[in-house]
């Protein structure tokens, strides 16, 4: 596997060596106004708030969360569709926080992304030729002439039938219409893809060939994966690292096996232990840790750990220590930062878990 | 042996088309009992939610054409005139939709639609009708229920409009409730959530469940009977452990070994080739055959015709039991 090196960079090492994308302190607010004429600014939905996340050169990082925790936002600013509130992106070790016109556009080669609803994300009016080769046509990498044969093998890499070319996104199946997603995503030989749910809205089945496909292509082109999706199984299986965010934070960061074995988070615990597993015996065995209520709202965020309110952790130790309102002063008062706890496994949290939660057999 | 609260056999669903003849659900037959939870698994297209509406009676029969008996505690249901059957519907059998955005109506609160329901069944008074209403809200741990039955459904999250359904659908203590992938539009969290409530709220009012759904995942716990369906036809049932631990029928394998696992780590999924057929034109022999990859000539000749090899365990295939055994043993390998 060859990493491409810019000039003037020193060349690291493909796996553990410089990011390929870098974002610190990274925050995006949604301002809510109120009133027509006078827009007055009366709060803000904290959707990012204040995340920080490596991606190498040539890794997948998983990405998992409930609705709303603000995993799609996140990937969109780091997209640059949206303009992100604090912090900085750094792309190949150059700052695209604030970067416009021809240099956007630019970068728009070298990271694309594959949405969840093959459906909406295809023109319907257009053919699946056109909407592949429109990147060509936008960035001018392949001559016209040459247009029709180029998006041909990138419908044979994808395994779609080349001739199939003038067809209309209807007539294809999901999982199909998914394949052309990512040919497209992948006409201009970018470096990132951002996979924002692309498997979510397809059967089990195609959900597999899809998932094949991804990993096929990532070795074939060197490429590195951001994949989102609430599915934690799914995730793990195409991850090298998973992150776990929950109202617009990263709550835990580890390899998708730790993770799984020793999840420190309780919030990643809880995740993890909601999963169903098709076994009916491992799954009576299972011990589920069923959250509470659903997640706050992103406006107006709790105090100190956002998970506070739902954490079965604080409420236990609050029980142990005798208080009443079931939640440890700490976690109220104080917003804990991401610490290591193993090679590569940080979790925000004061009160972390410490035996792996899956073969623990009870209280 | 006691009655079954449903039994239906060789229901037929076809759909007149410009195209062709659609024939979605091809001679199904299964029973219910009292209390049981089963579930019914397959991708899109199989068969599974237009069988489940032709029990509740929502198939439109200008449309369609239905033949076949579903008979519901010794009446046929597909006989039974249009009101007699509308005194059915929602008090004795009910369903819950996959998505509950759109199967509450935005304009009415919700309190008032799960009364709705109780007073077009039952001689009650309104206000007696509203208490029930949040009686029902409070049994399905909605908090501050009298509050929440003043709001309308745009107040409620996902998981909560999905609980109001829970409680409209029990509100008049149905004998079966039909579940159409309740949990699919839900996060993990909240899908335990609502499978686990179905699951205590089947026990206190002693309801037969019926959940379809697509993820064998979803049903392992939960259920005590399973049938996989493929292309309109029943392609394996049986009990819980038959599926899980004892397949037989290579679609059931495929679905098993598609599905990425937590607890284990593998390099690369084993997908189902190809896709499902068209329901236009079937494949002549067995409709799976194109996609198996343990199919012989024999397959594409003959229908392979639900078969039980015992007392409860049934599947359509041609493959000789002790192949379909050596099969799970060593490329499945699952734990027994």
């Amino acid at each position: 596997m060859s990493t491409p090196t810019v000039a003037g960079q020193p060349e690291a090492n493909p796996r553990s060596g410089r990011p390929l994308v870098k974002i610190t302190g990274l925050k995006k607010y949604f301002p809510i106004t109120r009133g027509i004429v006078f827009q007055k600014h009366v709060g803000d939905v904290h959707a990012v708030d204040g995340v920080d996340l490596e991606v190498n050169q040539g890794e997948t990082v998983g990405l998992v969360g409930e609705t709303g925790c603000g995993k799609s936002t996140l990937a969109r600013v780091i997209m640059r569709l949206y303009e992100s509130t604090e912090g900085t992106i750094e792309f190949d070790g150059r700052d695209i926080t604030h970067m416009k016109g021809g240099e956007l556009r630019e970068l728009r080669r070298d990271m694309q992304m594959v949405f969840q609803d093959p459906y909406a994300s295809l023109n319907p009016r257009k053919t699946v030729g056109s909407i592949v080769g429109e990147p060509f046509q936008l960035h001018k990498t392949v001559e016209r002439t040459k247009r029709k044969a180029t998006v041909q093998e990138l419908m044979e890499l994808v395994g779609l039938n080349p001739e199939h070319y003038n067809r209309y996104p209807h007539e294809f199946s999901g999982g199909q219409r998914q394949r052309i997603g990512v040919a497209r995503a992948l006409a201009l030989r970018p470096r990132l893809i951002v996979a924002d749910e692309p498997v979510s809205a397809l059967d089990v089945s195609v959900q597999a060939q899809i998932l094949n496909l991804l990993s096929d292509l990532q070795k074939e082109f060197d490429l590195t994966y951001l994949f989102i999706a609430h599915d934690l199984s799914v995730v793990k299986h195409v991850s090298d690292r998973v992150a776990v965010m929950y109202l617009g934070k990263i709550a835990e960061i580890a390899d998708g096996d730790s993770l799984y074995r020793e999840p420190r988070h309780p919030y990643t615990g809880a995740l993890l232990s909601a999963v169903p597993v098709a076994d009916p015996r491992l799954a009576k065995q299972k011990q589920r840790i069923v959250l509470e209520g659903d997640v706050p709202s992103p406006i107006d965020p709790p105090s100190g750990c956002r998970f506070h309110p739902r954490c079965p952790q604080t409420k236990r130790l609050a029980k142990a220590d005798g208080r009443t309102d079931g939640v440890e002063p700490r976690c109220m008062e104080e917003d804990p930062v991401l610490r290591p706890f193993a090679q590569g496994h940080t979790a925000a949290c004061h009160f972390p878990l410490e035996d792996p939660i899956i073969a623990s057999t009870g209280d | 042996m006691p009655e079954p609260l449903l039994e239906v056999s060789d229901l037929n669903v076809r759909f007149n088309t410009d195209d062709g003849v659609v024939r979605a659900v091809d001679g199904v037959s299964f029973s219910i009992m009292q209390g049981e939870t089963l579930g019914v698994v397959g991708e899109s297209g199989s068969g599974k939610s237009v069988s489940s509406l032709a029990v509740m009676g929502l198939v439109n029969r200008k449309q369609a054409d239905v033949t076949g008996s579903i008979i519901f505690k010794g009446q046929d249901l597909l006989t039974l005139p249009n009101d007699e059957m509308r005194d059915i519907r929602g008090k004795q059998i009910s369903m819950i939709f996959q998505d509950p955005m759109t199967s509450l109506h935005p304009y009415y609160r919700v309190g008032d639609q799960i009364s709705e329901a109780i007073l077009v069944h039952e001689d009650i008074s309104k206000k007696e009708a509203s208490k029930r209403a949040v009686e029902m809200l409070g049994l399905v741990n909605i908090p501050r229920p009298d509050q929440r039955a003043r709001q309308y459904p745009h107040e409620f999250s996902g998981g909560m409009r999905q609980r109001a359904m829970i409680a409209m659908a029990l509100s008049l203590n149905p004998d079966l409730l039909i579940a159409d992938e309740p949990t699919t539009a839900l996060d993990v969290t909240v899908q335990a959530q609502i499978l686990g409530l179905i699951d205590k709220l089947k026990d206190e009012f002693d309801t037969a469940v019926m959940i379809i759904t697509h993820d064998l995942g979803v049903v392992a716990e939960y259920c005590d009977n399973i049938q996989v369906m493929y292309a309109g036809r029943i392609i394996e049932s049986g009990d819980t452990d038959d599926i899980y631990y004892q397949p037989h029928h290579p679609y059931t394998w495929g679905l098993l070994q598609s599905i990425p696992r937590l607890d284990e780590h593998e390099d690369r999924l084993t997908p189902i080739k190809g896709l499902p057929p068209s329901l236009i034109n079937l494949p002549d022999g067995c409709s799976f055959a194109p996609r198996c990859p343990y199919r012989f000539e024999r397959c594409d000749a003959e229908d392979p015709p639900l078969v039980p090899t015992d007392g409860h365990h049934a599947d359509a295939c041609f493959l000789t039991l002790e192949k379909k055994e050596a099969v799970v043993r060593e490329e499945l390998a699952v734990n027994q």
